[in-house]
């Protein structure tokens, strides 16, 4: 594939060296090009990117707060068809808290309403803007800072809330996992987005240096040793229809994408294996 | 003139129909539940080209309608009580970046307990949040306050959102004789909304919704008020502009035979008709007494309260609303921003029913006042 | 003076906020060994690496992705 070669995230901004999220934005606007509209919920990424009176958006960008993105998006879409320009793509960039927790309602109302709207969860597994908070999305065993471990926890005690399959269940046209650290098959995911007509709804896993406590120059790393363990796993729903689209030719250990992140410290190798045996499960189901 | 019988919320409806917005997020809410309805059946009908969603809640209607205003078009939605409450976060947010957008409320009290009547609490609590406000006492003012409101919104010396407040069930339920204007003439009195300031448009790339540090936030935001008293003259204009075309003529307050009365009461919305029959009463007896109804409530028109009250002897301030431990807001905004003694009464929250005989009993009140509010209309045992 | 609505009409103007001045370590790209493969140019969170394989170090806050996800090692991490 082609790597488009225009930005439309400038240099500049905010975020942290090594930020995945910014890669994530990046490589989707690359495919969407210049006739886009994007909405953002509050989260790192508002933050990082249009610290007035400067903004890193090289399109037309707008934020209005935490839970209503896809219901912003949804006024955006609506008034461009109002206006007969439905050939402009209307995408949304939410965070994981402001995707599977405080904006599930907006978002499950726009999906369910048929906008045609790209809606990408950029998913670091935590609050990561009001300084590592777990959410509905943090994995079984991660510690964060209202999920700690000590003597009484080994930190997040619920399994990760599996938000595509929710979205899947709206009937959504096009349903898709991704990683920033497989960049053919997101960008692939992005134009197949653009391209159908209604909803469309891409979980980007998005590892986060700050938050998941490991050497900025790895961000790619671990999101590829997520994908290469089973604990992150790509695939799409077209029409319906589900596909693995990247299966690991020797799955790895998932201790070793484990033992890689500070948040992950704390877990004794019966826990890990407890994590291990959840994930050999799905892996053994879906024939990786 | 053909004169159609109506409620508020039908009334509304027509007003939106003539003002053409493109795009109309709403969500169904006793007592407004009507205007949502008519709004869908004129698009259903295509008697009004605009995009309207059916949105799952209040808080994603003025959502989508800040997102769809964003992208420079006009917007309507309705809301009440509740509803409007959950949209609170975003009434600011919308009116901070600076939306022209006219929204209808059918005040209705504020759960709990649960009530689905009448009073003004729901859209009192949101006075501080920069939005303009109107309370009409009948449908025909309903219909042409919606008109006017989006001509001083989308004022480039304004920008601020309108909220059309009108009495649950006394008014969004009940039928008056009103005049729809003519679409010609409402087209010349309101052009499209062509925005400089907010448009999503890929060939002017803008940001919208941006981060301020301490910097910016402060002037941000007296900007708002700055635009907010530009919009008192703006609305004047607008008001006459009206006037010469329609022939109804909107103040900020309306003056009911108070020019020589002795006891004036002030008061918003529905209420005003039945103080205007006391006031006609009593004045057959003699009594020397003159309703000020406050049309606009934001901005607070200070200096046309005070011109039309300051010959009287006696004033009294009847609120539909109150604010724990001081009383009525009207009341206590009057009384800080002038140097009046004016009686507060709190009445009709939860629908309680005001009769003549309360007015009356307030006339009274305020010509012998006491330094504490009165709740007028409790059960005997409250009192 | 704050634009209304506190909106900004210059698009891509955080490039006025030079964020080279936060690197500690220099990523240095030995053009000789370099395979054009575009893992740098792709994974940069900054977007600072062009087609041509130049680094904009007045952008690159040196996290050393491009290093480490070089397939021949082009990329060396130098301190500041």
């Amino acid at each position: 594939m082609e790597l488009p070669e225009k930005e439309f995230l400038a240099p500049g901004h905010r975020a942290c060296a090594g930020c995945g999220a910014t890669i994530g934005v990046r490589l989707a606007l690359k495919m969407l090009g210049e006739n886009t509209v994007a909405v953002s919920a509050t989260g790192c990424l508002e933050v990082i990117t249009t610290p007035y009176p400067e903004t890193a958006w090289e399109i037309p960008w707008m934020h209005v707060a935490f839970e209503n993105a896809a219901a912003v998006a949804s006024g955006v879409e609506s008034a461009l068809k109002a206006q007969g320009k439905t050939d402009t793509n209307v995408v949304v960039f939410g965070g994981d808290g402001g995707t599977a927790d405080i904006g599930l309602q907006a978002l499950s109302g726009a999906m369910e309403r048929g906008h045609n709207l790209i809606y990408i969860c950029y998913d670091n597994e935590a609050y990561m803007n009001t300084g590592i908070q777990r959410s509905g999305a943090t994995p079984y065993g991660a510690s964060t800072t209202t999920s700690p471990h000590g003597k009484e926890s080994f930190g997040e005690d619920k399994p990760k809330k599996n938000m595509p399959m929710i979205m899947a269940a709206h009937g959504v046209p096009y349903v898709a996992t991704a990683s920033i650290s497989y960049p053919e098959d997101f960008m692939k995911k992005v134009k197949k987005a653009a391209e159908v007509d209604g909803p469309a709804y891409i979980h980007l896993q998005q590892p986060c240096t700050t938050g998941w406590g490991y050497s900025p120059a790895k961000t790619i790393d671990l999101g590829r040793l997520a994908v290469e363990t089973g604990s992150w796993i790509l695939y799409e729903i077209e029409e319906g229809e589900f596909k693995v689209t990247y299966r690991p030719i020797q799955r790895k250990m998932v201790s070793e994408y484990l033992n890689a992140q500070k948040r992950f410290k704390h877990l004794s190798d019966l826990e890990k294996e407890k994590i291990q045996s959840h994930v050999d499960a799905i892996c053994v189901e879906l024939k990786i | 003139m053909v004169l159609k019988v109506m409620s508020s919320n039908q009334a509304i409806a027509e007003a939106v129909k003539l003002a053409k917005p493109k795009v109309i997020p709403v969500y169904p809410i006793t007592p407004q539940t009507t205007i949502s309805e008519y709004l869908a059946k004129y698009v259903a009908d295509g008697d009004i080209n605009a995009e309207y969603i059916r949105v799952e809640s209040e808080h994603s209607a003025i959502s989508a309608c800040l997102g769809a205003s964003g992208t420079g078009v006009r917007v309507f939605t309705a809301t009440s009580s509740q509803g409007l409450a959950l949209m609170h976060e975003i009434i600011f947010a919308a009116a901070g970046l600076r939306a022209p957008i006219v929204m209808a409320d059918a005040n209705r009290a504020l759960s709990a307990p649960l009530s689905i009547w009448n009073d003004q609490q729901d859209s009192i609590s949101e006075r501080d949040s920069g939005w303009m406000q109107i309370y009409a006492e009948n449908g025909q003012e309903a219909l042409d306050s919606v008109l006017m409101s989006y001509k001083v919104s989308e004022n480039k010396e304004v920008l601020l959102p309108t909220m059309v407040c009108v009495d649950g069930f006394i008014l969004t339920h009940t039928v008056d004789p009103v005049d729809v204007p003519d679409e010609e003439e409402v087209d010349k009195f309101l052009p499209d909304y062509n925005p400089e300031h907010a448009y999503l448009d890929p060939k002017r790339p803008m940001s919208i919704g941006t981060f301020t540090d301490p910097d910016y936030y402060m002037e941000a935001r007296h900007d708002m008020e700055v635009a907010m008293e530009k919009a008192k003259a703006v609305i004047s204009d607008v008001s006459q502009e009206f006037a010469d075309t329609f022939g109804r003529k909107y103040d900020f307050i309306e003056k009911y035979r108070s020019e020589d009365a002795d006891t004036i009461l002030i008061a918003m919305g529905s209420i005003c008709s039945t103080i205007k029959d006391v006031v006609d009463e009593l004045r057959e007896q003699g009594e020397k007494v003159g309703l000020v109804r406050v049309r606009v409530f934001r901005p607070f028109p200070v200096e046309e309260i005070y011109d039309a009250i300051k010959g009287a002897s006696n004033v009294g301030v009847i609120d539909k609303n109150f604010s724990f431990s001081i009383g009525g807001v009207l009341h206590n905004n009057i009384k800080s921003m002038m140097d009046v003694n004016a009686a507060g009464f709190i009445v009709g929250l939860g629908g309680r029913d005001i009769k003549p005989s309360h007015i009356k009993e307030i006339v009274e009140k305020t010509n012998n006042p006491s330094d504490k509010p009165q709740w007028i209309g409790l059960n005997k045992e409250e009192q | 003076m704050v634009a209304i609505g506190a909106a900004v009409k210059e698009p891509g103007s955080t490039r006025k906020n030079k964020t080279g001045s936060w690197r500690t370590f220099k990523p240095i790209l030995d053009k000789e060994t370099c395979i054009e493969c575009e893992n740098c140019v792709m994974f940069c969170p900054e977007g600072c690496i062009d087609k041509n394989y130049d680094i904009d170090y007045d952008y690159c806050k040196g996290c050393g992705i491009c290093a480490e996800e070089c397939p021949v090692k082009a990329i060396k991490m130098e301190r500041e």
